[in-house]
């Protein structure tokens, strides 16, 4: 049996964040009455003409610096012409031979795989997925289906759109799945959209094809809609490369088709074979002049460039003495690493506040965005320990109060009697009655299993109801063990 | 003394500022004029409502600059609670929701809007003969065509059923009905005017104009109507200069061009006659007249004929009866309601049009057609930016005939076509150009000269306009309805 | 571009336009016609001509909220509609 390899390539498209339209100032907002934000311009209306978003430039732009493209210095629209009822003119405007931003590429990371396959030595987590082009264009609108009828929601029309395109470098479902974790990633990264899947705001079609391993010529590309989420993603094309590869197997040729993903039933369905190519009949729009980007719109894009994942990871390493595993998660979300940076900026110990941040804090289920909590009370927590206030223990009873009350730490220590015991003399005392009440620890230790001084420090903090500083009493114990 | 109704916009701004009459007086004189000329004539698609515009009169501010004028719009523009036709069944029951910017400035100016005239359906043709509401009548001789597309705008100001008109004009559909009709048309340069709210035919030649009957009238409106909208993003932000300035000058010192490439076959020997008595007369005013020449004028006509279907093509795919105008009753699906509302919307010349833009759009055919036509158009434009090298403006014929028969080029689209030799190039290349009366056949039909200036030339244009005007007395000319 | 070679029964699918036969027949002449007319532009030596653009001038708009029409207005020309959606036959994917 031969051994078949697929050949995956994504056609991402993502609504831009924006305060209107494309190409007119209605409001640029998920949800709404139906036609509630729309005018002459996105109806398509007799008469009316486009006038381009600026912001949504500057954001395609600023998307290309970001994916490393070549920007194009001259910014045109084209009209694709097509006929449906959710385009208000019958044709779109896009852009066809001139994207604004060529090539480029998204490099993979060990986080956006999958958990499963992130201790897998055969994947190449670093890879790069090398882009063809991102272009800007406006969204159709919502339509509703009923029995015999369907209803039209202008509201979505004319909304700013960029389509990604990736070129066919991905060869697994995992990493068309880190793709676009990675892209998401980025793209919240520069403000440029919340790329949500399950709201639309990022939407993927997949193609892909399968061929023996060591052949040159792709196969049949086959291509897949209605992917609502990133790990549906995964499975279509799971699902897809095994269709393929056993038609193949078969003998029974692929064809040209546009497929169906069922997410309930975990299949592909035929929706389309492509009998004969659309004929888009673009040309250059005529209503819109073409656009400078060289001068003020590269440069406004530029410097909002945002400090990138990778970038950022590096810093947190070298600046909080965080581990890289730590940098790494911090870095993969935009809100989580600007939070840390702020719960640990006046901590001693930061490393000990990415882990309150990332073991104690997500343990209790919330998440970053709606993280309750003063980010300085992280740094005032693992200050109190560094400090030797609490113990490690304490800190722990301290932190869900924190969490669930937003309460200073130093207040919630006082609330709950938490404050250790480091008065030596005090301890002292507590030791020498721990030493009395266990002769046998005493005589292990003399014996020389050093390890016995743990139990007698597990009977001093028992004795001063876990308060004492354990770091303390070990050294009193061992001082009078050794005496 | 004459009827108030052949008045120029300027007469009646002297005298309602004189107030030796009112504006209520001038609306109630259009009214019946119209009411006296207009069965004849057919041009207003929609007729002023009488209420309305004596209401409008007696509102108006008269210290705006064209505060009581009333003025005709053609029935391609916009005007927010009317309906907006193009000549077309497909917008039956279409009602604007929005005033083109054009609509706004007038209203700010104190015009009163009265009535919305014929047109070719869509602007697509040269006689007004495509229009859903029948054809319009010259008021010279009713038999025979206003010209078109602007018909209605020209025949309701060279027939004094209004005082000025808006048109719009693509390939000459401003230029060629006013020399057919009598009057004065002016095409801007591409981007002097705000296209917002002008149903487009070509985007990228359309532009809206004035029909008046002097050119100092031409000059008052490009005056209100001209200016950079943030709404069309092909307007030109660039400051408007007062046109009316530009008539103070005469001719003499002008360096105007004659093209050779606009004497050769086909011109009407009546017309060819006329405008070379009116170069001479320039002349005789002063003017230095040169020899120039526009090498590819030859291919204008063909260039036009694959640019302008191919931008109407895209440009009407919206009307398919979802959103608004005439549905098709009971359509068995989507794609028959698309087809059919369509089939039955649109006349033989629109479906013309945009079988032909479809082709030359379509894969396989972008190059050989829409892409070496827009290379060719290069050409004909920088033929243009040579000329004015050498003159202020161009002299040549607007038309090569005068009016025809109603029903004489019908069956023979070409031939259509060819009526609007001289005027095309002027689109092509996005300068602008006036036409203006310089004659009478031997059976009294209007001949036009048109002066074609640079981008933006239109103050050239407007002074050799006027500097003719003001020595000839072929405007002054009334005809009998 | 010689032979002008128009499928006018394609093209019009292309343009969603229903023709009849006649219609058919006199347009697949006359476009013939016309297409041979413009055919004349081959003779044209456009090799080192750049095609015809508008000049390239930064008009935009900057991104700010405007109005748009209450629902009613919107709605108001639409030959069909039900709970503020404009209605069409059954639209297929």
């Amino acid at each position: 049996m031969a051994e078949y390899e697929a050949v995956i390539g994504l056609e991402v498209h993502v609504q831009l964040k924006t305060n209107t339209k494309m190409f007119c100032s209605c409001k640029n907002e998920f949800g709404g009455a139906p036609n509630s934000h729309v005018c002459p311009v996105c109806l398509g209306m007799p008469g009316v003409l486009p006038t381009p978003n600026e912001e949504a430039i500057i954001k395609t732009i600023l998307t290309g610096e970001m994916l490393e493209c070549q920007i194009a210095p001259r910014c045109k629209f084209d009209r694709k012409n097509y006929f449906y009822p959710d385009m208000p003119k019958n044709y779109q405007i896009s852009q066809y031979d001139e994207p604004l931003c060529a090539n480029g590429a998204v490099t993979l990371n060990l986080l956006a795989f999958p958990k499963d396959v992130q201790n897998d030595p055969k994947v190449a987590f670093d890879k790069k997925i090398r882009l063809e082009r991102i272009h800007l264009e406006e969204d159709v609108a919502k339509s509703f289906h009923y029995e015999t009828a369907s209803g039209i929601d202008f509201n979505r029309a004319g909304t700013p759109l960029m389509e990604i395109v990736s070129k066919a470098d991905i060869a697994t479902p995992e990493e068309a799945f880190a793709y676009l974790t990675a892209l998401k990633q980025i793209l919240i990264y520069g403000g440029v959209s919340d790329a949500d899947m399950e709201k639309g705001q990022m939407r993927c079609d997949v193609n892909v094809s399968i061929r023996p391993k060591g052949q040159k010529e792709y196969g049949t590309k086959v291509e897949i809609k209605n992917l609502n989420s990133i790990s549906a993603v995964r499975k279509s094309l799971h699902y897809e490369i095994l269709r393929q590869t056993a038609d193949v197997e078969a003998g029974v040729p692929i064809i040209q088709q546009t497929r169906r993903w069922d997410d309930g039933r975990g299949e592909t369905f035929m929706m389309r074979t492509k009998e004969k190519a659309h004929d888009y009949r673009y040309f250059p729009d005529p209503d819109l002049l073409p656009l400078n980007t060289e001068e003020g719109l590269h440069q406004t894009a530029k410097s909002r460039l945002p400090e990138l994942p990778a970038a950022k990871k590096s810093r947190l390493v070298a600046a909080y003495a965080v581990t890289e595993y730590q940098a790494s998660v911090l870095a993969s979300e935009v809100a989580l690493a600007n939070y840390f940076e702020k719960a640990a900026a006046t901590a001693k110990n930061k490393s000990a506040v990415a882990n309150f941040l990332l073991n104690d804090y997500f343990a209790t289920g919330g998440d970053i965005e709606n993280i309750p909590v003063n980010p300085e009370f992280f740094s005032e927590l693992s200050n109190l320990v560094e400090e030797g206030k609490i113990n490690t223990k304490q800190a722990k009873e301290v932190f869900p109060k924190m969490v669930a009350e937003n309460k200073a730490p130093s207040v919630l220590v006082k609330e709950l009697g938490l404050s250790q015991i480091t008065d030596t003399a005090a301890l002292e005392a507590l030791c020498d009655q721990a030493i009395a009440a266990n002769p046998r620890s005493v005589a292990d230790f003399k014996a020389g299993k050093t390890n016995a001084v743990n139990a007698l420090k597990g009977q001093v903090m028992k004795l001063s109801k876990g308060q004492a500083n354990p770091q303390v009493v070990g050294d009193i114990l061992l001082k009078k063990l050794s005496a | 003394m004459s009827a108030l109704y052949t008045e120029s916009v300027a007469s009646l701004r002297r005298k309602l500022a004189a107030k030796e009459i009112t504006a209520v007086d001038v609306a109630d004189q259009l009214l019946a004029r119209i009411e006296q000329a207009d069965g004849k004539l057919n041009a207003y698609n929609f007729k002023p409502d009488a209420a309305k515009v004596r209401a409008a009169a007696q509102a108006a501010d008269l210290s705006k600059p064209l505060g009581g004028v009333p003025i005709a719009i053609k029935d391609v523009i916009n005007v927010q609670g009317d309906p907006c036709t193009c000549s077309s069944k497909i917008l039956q029951g279409y009602t604007a929701p929005y005033d083109a910017t054009v609509i706004k400035k007038l209203r700010e100016a104190g015009a009163v809007l009265v009535g919305r005239t014929n047109m070719d359906e869509f602007a697509m043709g040269s006689s007004t003969e495509n229009s859903s509401w029948g054809v319009t009548r010259n008021p010279w001789d009713t038999d025979r065509i206003p010209g078109g597309s602007s018909g209605g705008s020209a025949a309701v100001v060279g027939g004094h059923e209004a005082f000025a008109a808006l048109g719009s004009d693509t390939g000459g559909s401003i230029r060629q009905p006013a020399a057919l009709c009598g009057c004065v048309g002016l095409k801007p340069t591409y981007g002097r005017v705000s296209r917002y709210g002008l149903v487009a035919f070509a985007s990228s030649l359309d532009q809206i104009g004035p029909f008046t009957k002097t050119v100092e009238d031409a000059a008052l409106l490009m005056e209100v109507i001209s200016g950079h909208d943030p709404k069309d993003n092909t307007s030109v932000n660039r400051p408007v200069p007062k046109y009316t300035d530009a008539l103070k000058q005469d001719l003499r010192g002008m360096k105007l061009g004659v093209p050779k490439e606009y004497f050769i076959s086909g011109i009407d020997p009546e017309v060819e006659a006329a405008t070379k008595a009116a170069i001479e007369h320039f002349a005789k005013q002063g003017a230095e007249i040169v020899d120039i020449s526009l090498p590819h004028t030859e291919y204008a006509c063909a260039v036009y004929y694959i640019i302008a279907p191919a931008e109407a093509s895209a440009n009407l795919a919206r009307f398919e009866g979802v959103r608004y105008g005439n549905r098709v009753k009971n359509p068995k699906d989507i794609l028959d309601l698309y087809r059919s509302t369509r089939e039955q919307g649109f006349g033989p010349e629109v479906k013309r049009r945009i079988i032909l833009g479809t082709y030359v759009l379509s894969s396989g055919y972008y190059d050989a057609y829409y892409n070496r036509a827009q290379k060719v158009r290069q050409l004909i434009k920088r033929d243009f930016e040579q000329a004015f090298t050498k003159c202020d403006a161009i002299l040549t014929p607007t038309s090569p005939t005068a009016a025809f028969k109603v029903g004489e080029k019908t069956s023979d689209p070409l031939q259509m076509y060819l009526a609007d030799i001289f005027t095309i190039a002027v689109n092509l290349a996005g300068v602008c150009g006036i036409s203006i009366p310089c004659g009478f056949t031997k059976s009294k039909l209007p001949i036009g000269l048109q002066i074609i200036g640079a981008q933006w030339g239109e103050e050239n244009v407007l002074r050799a306009a006027h500097g003719y005007e003001q020595t000839t007395e072929w405007h002054k000319e009334v005809p009998q309805i | 571009m010689a032979s002008p070679d128009i499928d006018v029964r394609y093209v019009a699918d292309l343009a969603r336009l229903n023709l009849s036969d006649a219609e058919a027949a006199t347009f697949q002449k006359q476009l013939s016609d016309i297409l041979g007319y413009v055919a004349q532009l081959e003779k044209v030596d456009v090799s080192s001509v750049a095609a015809f653009s508008g000049p390239v001038v930064n008009n935009l708009r900057p991104d700010v909220l405007g109005e748009s029409l209450p629902v009613e207005v919107a709605l108001s020309n639409a030959p069909q509609q039900e709970n503020n959606l404009i209605v069409v036959p059954k639209m297929i994917e």
